[in-house]
């Protein structure tokens, strides 16, 4: 019998090697769309199929949320990968050859990111996110511009201290849980090790938490650890830009959520919390005056996703229902309008042939329909009332502010200071007089609206079974 | 001279190989310390597996042996010798600081995993600070080597030390030491193809080249 975790791992790998095997790009991207929907269906299958913990895998309300976002972005990426990688090869960027790779890639990119998501195993957990980003930075540097290679490496060598880092602290995890669990399988398996967290030595766990903090920090994107990013998503295919910030910074941050709810199990030990706090306001804050200087567009929101990612993890390191509540819809939101965000600039880039943002300018005049979707997703990531982003920050700052209210003023700062970044921008890109070349864009706006439209309802409007979904995610994280 | 000897002795071996990998200046020199460490590091694995009575360790070791000892040095010598670029190696600190920095990183690493794992075992403690010296001077060769053939060197003697790591914590399933193996395994095919496309592109393996192309202040 097999169970619909082990499928949503499964369906990507497979489709992962069917897609090796086919020459030509056109039914290569169709098949990458059919495999990404069959996960999609596996993965809204899963809030049905309830809980499940194994010796591998674990199913809870918690890792559902990650899982359905993975696999609704996974969709619509493939989706909007399908028309927009054609372009890239019309006009000479990609050999058509590297599409039969980048789309197994793709493929077997959201099967790791599911293993991460539903191992209950800490080890198979960072083979899931080392193989994602192994994966990420081939993808990275697929043009095979000096910059996209200087991308890829710095990423690769970043990534890579990061995960060793953290896989030192999955093995001094072990060496804590040893003593209570006995030695072989159940000390690496995260349920046990919360279940018995309590037992455990106070100091090795402080020691694990650091390298796993700094480890996958790295991943998150948080500063001073952030240096990887802006690189790797503009120098990508854009497709790989908006999985990127939507879903690998989330598959990174709950690895380390789900070893901070170890930690939290042992009152000794240090309060994961204020440290969290910490470096997500210092990695806000940072980015939204980074904002300012960026000339590339999608170096820009890369920017704004570490600026999101750090008050995400500054939510989560409130703690309490509310806060994480309030943390895990801000996250849901972020990657539904990055990604979103990223698909429309994918579709600038193409009608543009630049992505400097001096060179895009008066998109109202030559592209109108598209200026619209790209301003109202911009003033979706900047938290304008009505889209989702602004509930979430809403509640956030709210929360904050019921607890510490002195504390609640420099999330607020970060943001106004991102916001006028943003709004600067969109200004520059949308309006004046129109320069450069004006293609035809050919990509598919479908993804872009759909993502917008969802962010939009949930502005106005969430379902109490998402509510309340979310509320015991929430729970879960203490 | 009894069993937790032989394990400390290989495992200094090693921290010493990682100083040794600090101070050559010759690329050839620098991939044959890295081999000299592979292969203690298959005897230390080795020695575990048969003191502790853990057969599944004997596969570590061989791959450890085989990947980390012969072919992949033996690959880079290739390369090597193929790009032209076996005379010495660019710094960015002098070999004086770098192994007074990496004298403090070992001291830092003995200091911190002694006095915080005081519960576990002493010789995994020990073992394990050892380690993570290891860990941390690979770090700090990826760091003072701007070169990309020695970053991976660095890189992969990094991973030496986690999978000493890994064998000092008693009983840590298989499923991670196959794990390691197989990201050396991934590693490497990332790197060859990496130093292969940088000399493509730039005629030099000095990342040096690859800093100058910052996508901000095109």
């Amino acid at each position: 019998m097999i169970h619909a975790y082990q499928l949503v791992v499964l369906v990507p790998y497979m489709a992962a090697l069917l897609l090796v095997a086919i020459p030509g790009y056109r039914l290569g991207a169709v098949v990458n769309v059919v495999a990404s929907a069959l996960t999609l269906a596996i993965g809204l299958g899963l809030i049905a199929g309830g809980q499940f913990v194994g010796d591998y895998a674990i199913v809870d309300e918690f890792n559902i949320v990650f899982i359905v976002i993975n696999t609704v972005v996974g969709f619509t990426t493939a989706l909007f990968s399908a028309s927009y990688i054609g372009h890239e090869i019309e006009i000479g960027r990609l050999p058509a050859g590297f599409l039969r790779f980048y789309h197994a890639m793709f493929q077997a990119m959201m099967g790791s990111m599911n293993l991460a998501l539903v191992a209950n195993n800490i080890g198979v957990m960072w083979v899931g996110l080392e193989l994602a980003t192994l994966i990420t930075v081939v993808m990275v540097g697929l043009y095979r511009t000096p910059q996209s290679i200087e991308a890829a490496w710095k990423y690769f060598i970043l990534a890579s201290v990061g995960i060793s880092l953290a896989f030192f602290g999955t093995i001094l995890i072990y060496l804590a849980g040893q003593p209570a669990l006995g030695e072989g399988l159940p000390a690496m398996t995260w349920s046990l090790l919360q279940r018995s967290a309590a037992s455990m030595d106070a100091a090795i766990l402080d020691l694990a938490f650091i390298f796993l903090l700094v480890g996958y920090g790295t991943k998150v994107g948080l500063a001073p650890l952030h240096a990887w990013l802006p690189d790797a998503h503009a120098e990508g295919p854009t497709p790989v830009s908006a999985v990127l910030s939507g879903l690998l910074l989330n598959v990174a941050l709950y690895a380390l959520l789900r070893f901070k709810m170890v930690v939290a199990g042992q009152p000794a030990a240090l309060d994961p919390g204020p440290i969290m706090v910490v470096m997500g306001l210092v990695s806000l804050i940072f980015a939204a005056f980074m904002l300012y200087q960026r000339r590339d567009i999608k170096r820009l929101f890369a920017y704004s996703s570490i600026e999101h990612m750090g008050l995400i993890v500054f939510a989560f390191g409130m703690g309490g229902a509310l806060a994480n509540f309030a943390g895990l819809l801000h996250m849901a939101m972020h990657s539904l309008t990055k990604s979103g965000i990223f698909f429309a600039v994918g579709h600038i880039a193409q009608a543009k042939g630049t992505q400097r943002i001096a060179e895009i300018k008066g998109l109202s005049v030559t592209h109108p329909r598209l200026a619209v979707a790209f301003a109202l997703a911009v003033l979706a990531i900047c938290g304008m009332p009505p889209f989702g982003v602004f509930a979430s920050e809403f509640l956030i700052l709210t929360t904050t502010f019921a607890r510490h209210p002195w504390l609640a003023l420099l999330p607020a700062f970060g943001l106004l200071v991102g916001f006028g970044a943003l709004l600067l921008r969109l200004q520059e890109t949308v309006f004046g007089e129109p320069v450069g070349p004006a293609h035809r864009v050919d990509a598919s706006s479908v993804p872009m609206v759909l993502h917008l439209a969802l962010v939009f309802v949930s502005g106005i409007f969430l379902p109490p079974a998402l509510v309340g979904w979310f509320q015991r995610a929430a729970e879960l994280l203490g | 001279m009894n069993g937790y000897d032989i394990s400390h002795l290989l495992a200094g071996a090693m921290l010493v190989t990682s100083f040794a990998l600090l101070y050559q200046d010759r690329i050839a020199a620098v991939l044959n310390a890295f081999a000299m460490q592979s292969i203690t590091l298959a005897l230390a694995v080795a020695w575990a597996a048969w003191s502790d009575d853990r057969p599944d360790l004997y596969i570590t070791a061989l791959i450890a042996l085989a990947l980390k000892g012969i072919v992949i040095p033996l690959a880079l010598h290739r390369t090597v010798e193929r790009l032209g670029i076996h005379h010495s190696v660019e710094k960015v600190v002098g070999v004086g600081v770098a192994l007074m920095v990496g004298l403090a990183l070992t001291g830092l690493a003995q200091a911190l995993v002694v006095k915080v794992a005081s519960g576990t075992a002493s010789h995994a403690r020990e073992q394990l600070a050892l380690a993570l010296a290891i860990v941390l001077l690979g770090f700090l060769m990826m760091i003072v080597r701007r070169n990309a053939v020695t970053q991976v060197v660095g890189f992969m003697s990094m991973e030496n030390g986690l999978i000493l790591a890994a064998t000092g914590a008693r009983g840590m399933p298989l499923v991670v030491e196959v794990s390691v193996a197989f990201s050396v395994l991934i590693a490497l095919f990332v790197f060859a193809v990496f130093v292969f496309r940088i000399r493509e592109r730039f005629d030099t393996v000095d990342i040096e080249a690859l800093d100058r192309m910052r996508g901000d202040s095109r």
